[in-house]
């Protein structure tokens, strides 16, 4: 682990789908599936984005572009250097045998990582991913090289089910064969994610963004109500039965300053 | 272990630890976990009458025995904050408030507009070294200073008022005593120390975005040691030793100095949120192999 930001090169900036790249590294940062890393653009800020590819002596990270920090970052390329600190974080367990992986818009990238471990250890891995529309649905190429089993979604329907994806896990669980699920995307779509598998007594992950400052849990921004736990430590995955805990999953967050504020 | 209790300035705590001001003091919710994991008392993040947003990020760093930190007081300001902390009860053990001001009058209106609310004491972080406005960038840290704005908070507010030191201020006992004679009931010495930088030789450029900031961590236990050595010679009134604190021997260290209580922080990082617990279970270890019935009895034992 980089207790400090190691400035790495960035080996190659992929177009992953609109306003989105992935950044490549050499290097190893021994991460498992959930963990992030720091990411710091000196000048621009520091911030925690989830590992999306792992492969023998490469890593990495899936980015959309929303803000300030991420436009500075989307003008480097190939020989630029950043921090990378950590991996942080309590990663996905790895549970079950029959799983369903369900990310909406960029919350498909750590679950990812998560499909291709999975795999590998001969789990049966069914993958949901919607997002707005087909250009930004991420990853179609690696889930039909993997043994990953895909369902696509989309609100404009230009690809896949015309709908939220969150439709197609009730479709999925049916079946009546799935033991966990996992999920990161928007809250809204977690929550949504989070009452059908209550509903059917299915065992889930959660993988929840808070904003995070300094991301090994000593800061205390990424803190949740009511049971004080860290997203950046304690998470950023937590399970079904923990997230009954905590009130405001679903409800607010909190701004850097600390004041609650809508999702 | 009923011999960790200890009274300070009329606060009971079950056990002396204190989580210091700006380490996960920002929710309600946040305090009570740290409650629940062993401390004595909590204090909360520093609150100031408009929000703050702090600096940008990285705002901390660590490196070995060191941690830097320059977060630059974010705070959601004090309406924002009234309303976080309410129903503290809940909390489990007593919070100090910590509240911020540019001058003695803006201390006052926030004592006199926070306080009491559902606080045990109000501590005032005279010292802070990063944060341009405030504490030692304000000139705080000054006899004078720490005088008038120590009289002004004790005149707006009934709670206990605990002024926090800077190590890095060299009359340490001249600071204390000016804040003794302006009422104040406890020290808590002290707050980070430097400040110092971190530089990243890649990036050629200091780690912090603020670029400069206070040292805690294991490292710096010595001088805080040393500092509260000196301010126990020089003031009647209970001090609260922080700085560095990571186990119980280190705990026992800073009450024979003179400390009365000890503040617990950077230790999140090194050993969790638990640390509080494990270094009261270690204090109790060394009390009975050591014979000692109480806290009190161990306070400033290093100057016999």
């Amino acid at each position: 682990m980089n207790e400090r930001p190691v400035m790495m090169k960035i080996e190659k900036a992929v177009d992953e789908a609109k306003d989105t790249k992935t950044f490549w590294f050499s290097g190893r940062v021994g991460a498992k599936p959930g963990q992030f890393v720091m990411l710091w653009l000196p000048g621009s800020g520091q911030k925690p984005f989830g590992i999306s590819y792992q492969e023998r002596g490469s890593f990495a990270l899936t980015i959309r572009r929303v803000g300030g920090f991420t436009k500075e970052l989307f003008k480097l390329g190939t020989g630029d250097r950043v921090g990378i600190q950590g991996p942080y974080g309590k990663p996905f367990s790895m549970k079950g045998d029959n799983v369903v992986l369900i990310g909406g818009g960029y919350g498909t990238a750590p679950l990812a990582l998560l499909a291709d471990e999975m795999a590998r250890k001969g789990k049966n891995v069914h993958m949901i991913t919607g997002a707005a529309g087909k250009e930004f649905l991420l990853y179609q190429k690696r889930f039909e090289k993997s043994k990953v089993k895909t369902t696509y979604a989309t609100d404009d329907g230009s690809f896949g089910h015309k709908g939220f994806c969150t439709e197609c896990l009730v479709d999925s669980v049916k079946s009546g064969n799935i033991d966990y699920v996992y999920c990161c995307g928007p809250e809204k779509m977690m929550v949504k994610v989070f009452e059908i598998c209550n509903k059917k007594e299915i065992p889930g992950e959660f993988s929840l963004e808070r904003y995070m400052k300094c991301g090994f849990g000593v800061c205390g921004s990424c803190t949740l109500d009511p049971t004080g736990w860290r997203v950046c430590k304690d998470g950023p995955v937590f399970t079904l039965e923990q997230l009954k805990k905590v009130d405001e999953f679903g409800k607010y967050k909190r701004d850097g300053s600390g004041k609650k504020g809508k999702l | 272990m009923s011999g960790l209790k200890v009274d300070l300035c009329g606060l009971k705590l079950k056990n002396p630890l204190i989580l210091a001001s700006g380490i996960l003091g920002v929710t309600k919710s946040s305090l009570k976990n740290v409650a629940q994991n062993g401390a004595g008392a909590v204090t909360i993040k520093s609150v100031s009458r408009e929000p703050r947003k702090g600096h940008k990020t990285p705002i901390i760093q660590v490196d070995g025995d060191v941690m830097i930190n320059a977060v630059g007081y974010s705070n959601p300001g004090l309406s924002e904050s009234r309303k976080e902390f309410t129903g503290l009860g809940e909390v489990g053990v007593p919070v100090i408030a910590s509240i911020l001001g540019t001058d003695a009058e803006e201390f006052a209106y926030m004592a006199g507009n926070f306080l009491p609310g559902d606080f045990s004491a109000v501590e005032l972080p005279l010292s802070c070294p990063h944060t341009p406005g405030y504490g030692m960038l304000a000139g705080q840290g000054t006899p004078e200073a720490t005088y008038e704005i120590t009289a002004a908070v004790k005149k707006s507010t009934k709670l206990p008022v605990i002024v926090k030191l800077s190590p890095s201020i060299q009359a340490l006992g001249e600071v204390a005593k000016a804040a003794e004679k302006a009422g104040a009931d406890a020290i808590n010495m002290g707050n980070t120390v430097g400040p110092g930088m971190f530089i990243d030789a890649r990036a050629k450029k200091p780690v912090l975005d603020f670029k400069f900031g206070g040292l805690s961590g294991p490292a710096i236990k010595a001088i805080s040691v040393r500092c509260v050595y000196d301010v126990y010679k020089a003031v009647r009134i209970p001090v609260i030793g922080t700085g560095g604190v990571t186990t119980g021997i280190d705990a026992i260290e800073m009450i024979m100095a003179g400390a009365s209580a000890v503040g617990v922080g950077s230790a999140v990082h090194y050993r969790d949120m638990d640390v509080f617990r494990k270094i009261a279970d270690e204090m109790s270890v060394f009390m009975k192999s050591e014979g000692y019935p109480s806290v009190n009895e161990m306070v400033g034992l290093a100057h016999e």
